[in-house]
């Protein structure tokens, strides 16, 4: 059942929250020993909190449009009392004391959480294998990855462990798990959602976004968190569009661009095939459908792994055994540091952190991370020239389906160009969504990646609905 | 763009950023971490004198805060989370560091 | 008068002893803001309170948190900037990496290629100017407590660290390596002081550590244009420190280069009971800071209306209020009485006084000699124009009218009914003839050995004794008599008894 119909109906009193989340909670129960979507399972809080949800529809008041849905949190989202890891040991067992806006706000419109999920340690990786606690499994073949960073929150979702989660993006972390789970994921324009709560990864980059089994309840869930946060100094002023509203706009006289770039080598043919198949789709129900050229896109993993790194260099810094979390001791305070972050970090995020330290350091700032900022700037020029043709652009979301573990855990280089399609916008600032459209050769969910530029949702969803509708079965 | 990123270059990283790394683990970061960089000179093939450079995408300028105090958060919650306190304060080992 | 006061300017500049060599001084001066709040926080900025009770994710630098820049630190930056004569830019912050503990982020949020304010100059109470290269606004660290070893971080057990001060706003001076002498820099950071006081933007208390000066200091032999390697000194808690400071390391740098030895570029600590400079971290292995722009936070573009609200409420400053004081007065702005006048907040009641009638050159003494005290500033102008004014008809002596002074201070009385109520009259010359008689009758023996004295022409036993006798008849006289006066009729005696 949706989120929408579980809100409605529990906002109707025709179902109470409590025996909504009890259902939920029974479902994981059962599979999540096998799948590992969760850090934590908050069962307590979810039943306290749904109970109040109830009694507040008992009440007569209006509890709000997410009224009693469970809701799984990507677990590097900062809630008050209750451990926020990043699937870090120099994190374990710490309590915020504080909870992130999107928590807040989740929190007012009535969802109920009923967890924290796992993903790649400081949500650097696309497997989720990156975890200190172990992997996620892909709900729909266990031997596979779920994709990652944010492999858990994908997982909670396919595996209807809950019919909503968040997650966050910073080159791909919510698309591509979304993609290889064959769940709906939204990366909203940077700044469309506050930042406020979010352990960052990459400041210039990272974006909060939905996880949804279908296109509309993705939609109500970016409305709930979406808007102005005075707490975040690059939260985008403003009201924000209603997108349920559009969604059954349709895609009649939008024009939609297939990125060339991105659908050449190094994309699987049986994903390429889905893409192009989707743009077929789009075009019988009226859009106009041609090639889009963002040549600068092919740069974009070299300059998103030197600016990611970096910022990820500072932001990290902060894990040093004197305030919070992990701490292994040393004679003076320089060597507990050493000590504390060189067991508290696991091999990639030092290899990132060495990396970000690596590009900005004396002699080697203009070559490396300049660089890639003028890069950034380049990318950020073609995809205007191409939404001067386009209302929207279509590319695969990943370049192949889920993978086995281990495939590409010894190779990070490999690793890296999971993200090659949903970098780009990213370093943009601009959203992207992915979209299941069937599945591969190998059975496993092939997703379609919409891209729109800034502020650019309403287009973007109206295109998603319609691909949703026409999706091969 | 520079040379191959060396051995002595990844310990001198790894000293910055206070991680201490093995001759094994230096070895392995060394060719990884090549690669990585080997890959990026592909931007070398791009015109880029004249480009100027994207820190960030908002176009966002003069974002403030009214100068009004607000509530903090709690003192007692915030030491119960630290790894040692003493006297209301955060305990750490000896500093020999000069600051800088 | 405070140590942190202006150190008039009686002492001669340069270094005794060094006079083939010419000192370079440069200063960066930290100041701590006046906000209600924090830098990026909400948290109060205040001094003195219980250990981490002004603290929040933010300025704990806790995961997840974010910056937001307090407008009025932008308002006192643009101020600072503007009362030093720079251009106030467009500026970003970034983020300048470094591992240590009483830095929440490990990072510091600081300017570093844009900062809000450069390329502008002091005009310092001696007349020379030094010129401002930048200043940058950037956050303050937390403080550590040293356990053992007497509380010093070289040999302590542990440290404590208390993060209220983390995150205070601080703007960033630097100055350009234009200063010569200790004298001078303590005359610069003594203006900075008096015109952030005036432009309300720190309390700037040395002694709190919300103003805090480090210097750069090098020595080269005199005509020669290339700068020394300079050294960095820290730990500099009052102005009188500065001076000794860079005193010491001036003859420390000197004995190391005219003994072949080479200067090592370095952090040098200043300890103030040993009187000397220690030895810090060596720059050459100096940390590389990765500054890169902070992406948390958007740009700053005052924009030129900002800027003309700034300059449009700017008060006064010290170089013109000198100026303003000096024109009135008819004497150079250097001179001390004039310096003194602005530092106490007097020129304008010299100014009104002297637009009142007041005699200048007497105004000016009583501002510099007699009105060291709080409340001055509230004396009638009027009535100082009037007390000059009897000082100049004869009807006060300086005495008298030193008296009458204290006595408006705490009443307010006009120095007319002062002096009536005193008594004080100005003695007719003939009572004060018989009273010189009279002492010179008391003393026949000192006054014996005066007339030899004058007569043998040794002015130092001279001067020792006409002190001795006019100190006789002031008392006798209670004060009453008038100095000259008593001079000169000393002197007819003299000539007469010679
Ligand atoms: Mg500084
Ligand atoms: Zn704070």
């Amino acid at each position: 059942m949706s989120a929408i119909e579980l809100a409605r109906s529990i906002r109707a009193g025709e179902r109470s929250a409590r025996e909504v989340v009890d259902g939920y909670l029974a479902t994981i129960a059962e599979r999540e020993p096998s799948i590992h979507a969760f850090n934590v399972v908050t069962a307590e809080q979810a039943r306290v909190a749904a109970d109040a949800v109830d009694a507040r529809v008992a009440a007569g008041d209006d509890p709000g449009p997410l009224a009693g849905v469970p809701i799984a949190l990507k677990d590097n989202l900062c809630t008050q009392g209750i451990p926020t890891t990043c699937s870090s040991k120099i994190l374990e067992g710490w309590r915020p004391p504080y909870d992130a806006t999107v928590v807040t706000k989740l929190a007012a419109a009535g969802a109920v959480s009923v967890g924290k999920t796992n993903l790649d340690e400081f949500a650097m990786g696309s497997s989720t294998e990156n975890s200190a606690f172990g992997p996620t499994r892909n709900p729909h073949d266990l031997e596979r990855v779920p994709g990652g960073s944010s492999g858990g929150s994908a997982a909670a979702v396919a595996a209807g462990f809950a019919p909503l989660s968040l997650g966050s993006d910073t080159g791909g972390s919510i698309r591509q798990p979304a993609s290889l789970c064959g769940v709906v994921g939204v990366k909203p324009t940077y700044g469309l959602v506050s930042r406020y709560g979010l352990v960052a990864f990459a400041s210039s980059l990272d974006q909060i976004g939905p996880f949804a089994t279908n296109v509309a309840d993705a939609a109500l869930l970016l409305e709930v968190i979406a808007g102005h946060d005075p707490l975040d100094s690059t939260s985008i002023p403003g009201p924000v569009p209603s997108y349920s509203q559009v969604l059954s706009d349709g895609v009649d006289g939008l024009r939609v661009g297939i990125i060339t770039e991105l659908m050449g080598e190094g994309i699987a043919p049986d994903v390429r095939r889905r893409v192009e198949e989707a743009a077929e789709h789009l075009a019988q129900n009226g859009a106009t459908v041609g090639e889009a050229s963002v040549p600068a896109a092919m740069f974009g993993l070299s300059a998103y792994y030197l600016i990611a790194p970096a910022e990820a260099s500072s932001n990290l810094a902060r894990y040093d055994g004197v305030r919070y979390g992990l701490r292994v001791d040393g004679a003076t305070t320089a060597e507990m540091m050493e000590n504390t972050r060189t067991e508290g970090f696991g091999i990639e995020v030092k290899r990132r952190i060495m990396l970000g330290t690596y590009a900005l350091s004396a002699g080697y700032y203009e070559a490396f991370y300049g660089k890639a900022q003028k890069v950034r700037t380049l990318i950020v020029r073609d995809f205007a020239a191409a939404y001067e043709k386009f209302d929207v652009l279509l590319s695969p979301t990943a370049p192949t389906t889920a993978f086995r573990f281990g495939e590409k855990a010894e190779d990070p280089l490999s690793m890296y160009l999971s993200d090659v399609c949903t970098i780009p916008t990213n370093l943009a600032g601009q959203p992207a969504m992915s979209v299941p459209f069937g599945v591969g050769d190998d059975g496993m969910p092939v997703g379609v990646q919409v891209l729109a530029p800034a502020l650019g949702e309403v287009p973007m969803f109206r295109a998603a609905a319609v691909l949703e509708a026409g999706a091969p079965s | 763009m520079s040379d191959a990123i060396t051995r002595d270059d990844v310990a001198h990283v790894a000293m910055l950023a206070k991680l201490r790394v093995s001759p094994d683990e230096l070895d392995r970061y060394t060719s990884q971490l090549g690669a990585i960089l080997d890959h990026a000179r592909d931007m070398e093939a791009l015109d880029l004198d004249d480009v100027p450079p994207t820190a960030h995408p908002l176009p966002l300028v003069n974002v403030f805060r009214p100068d009004v105090v607000r509530p903090g958060v709690d003192r007692a919650e915030v030491l119960a989370n630290a790894p040692a306190t003493q006297d209301d304060r955060f305990r750490v080992p000896a500093i020999l560091g000069e600051e800088p | 008068m405070t140590d942190t006061a202006v150190p008039y300017l009686t002492a001669k500049h340069g270094i005794v002893g060094l006079d083939e060599w010419e000192l370079v001084v440069g200063l960066e001066v930290h100041c701590e803001l006046a906000t209600n709040t924090k830098m990026f926080c909400s948290c109060a900025n205040h001094f003195g309170d219980e250990p981490n009770t002004n603290i929040c994710p933010v300025c704990l630098g806790l995961p997840g948190s974010l910056p937001v820049v307090n407008a009025e630190a932008v308002e006192f930056a643009i101020r600072i900037g503007r009362a030093l004569n720079c251009d106030v830019h467009s500026s970003v912050f970034a983020r300048k990496n470094y591992f240590y503990p009483d830095m929440p982020k490990d990072y510091q949020v600081s300017q570093y290629d844009q900062p809000i304010s450069a390329d502008g100059w002091l005009d310092l109470a001696d007349g020379s100017r030094v010129g401002i290269t930048r200043a940058h606004m950037e956050e303050d660290t937390g403080k550590n407590t040293h356990a053992g070893a007497g509380g010093r971080i070289h040999g302590a057990d542990y440290s404590l660290i208390d993060y209220n001060r983390a995150g205070v706003p601080l703007v960033e001076i630097v100055s350009e390596p234009d200063i010569r002498s200790p004298e001078q820099a303590r005359i610069y950071v003594a203006e900075l002081r008096t015109i952030l006081l005036a432009i309300e933007a720190s309390d700037a208390k040395m002694e709190e550590g919300s103003m805090r000066v480090d210097a750069n200091v090098s020595m080269r032999r005199l005509g020669e244009d290339v700068f020394g390697t300079r050294c960095e000194v820290k730990n500099l808690n009052s102005i009188r420190s500065l001076g000794r400071a860079i005193e010491y390391e001036a003859r420390r740098q000197v004995d190391l280069i005219t003994s072949g030895e080479r200067i090592v570029q370095q952090t040098r600590h200043w300890d103030e009971e040993a009187g000397r400079t220690r030895d810090g971290r060596s720059k050459e292995e100096a940390e590389d800071y990765r500054y890169f722009q902070e992406p948390d936070l958007m740009p700053i573009e005052p924009g030129q209306a900002w800027i003309d609200r700034v300059d449009a409420a700017m008060p006064k400053l010290p170089a013109a209020r000198r100026q303003a004081m000096a024109a009135v007065a008819g004497v150079e702005p250097t001179r001390t009485a004039v310096v003194v006048a602005v530092d106490r907040q007097l020129d304008e009641l010299g100014i009104a006084a002297i637009a009142a009638g007041g005699d200048p050159s007497r105004v000016l003494t009583h501002i510099e000699h007699n009105l060291a005290v709080e409340g001055a500033g509230a004396l009638s102008p009027i009535h100082v124009a009037e007390l000059t004014q009897m000082e100049v008809k004869g009807e006060l002596t300086a005495t008298q009218a030193k008296t009458v002074l204290a006595e408006m201070l705490t009443t307010g009385i006009a120095p007319a009914a002062i002096a009536a109520a005193k008594g004080f009259e100005t003695m007719d010359t003939g009572a004060l003839e018989a009273m010189v008689d009279e002492v010179i009758a008391g003393h026949p023996a000192e006054w014996a050995d005066f007339v030899a004295i004058v007569a043998a022409g040794d002015d130092k036993k001279a001067k020792k004794l006409t002190g001795f006798f006019t100190g006789k008849i002031m008392q006798t006289s209670k004060g009453q008599a008038d100095g000259k006066a008593v001079n000169a009729l000393l002197a007819a005696k003299l000539n007469a008894g010679g």
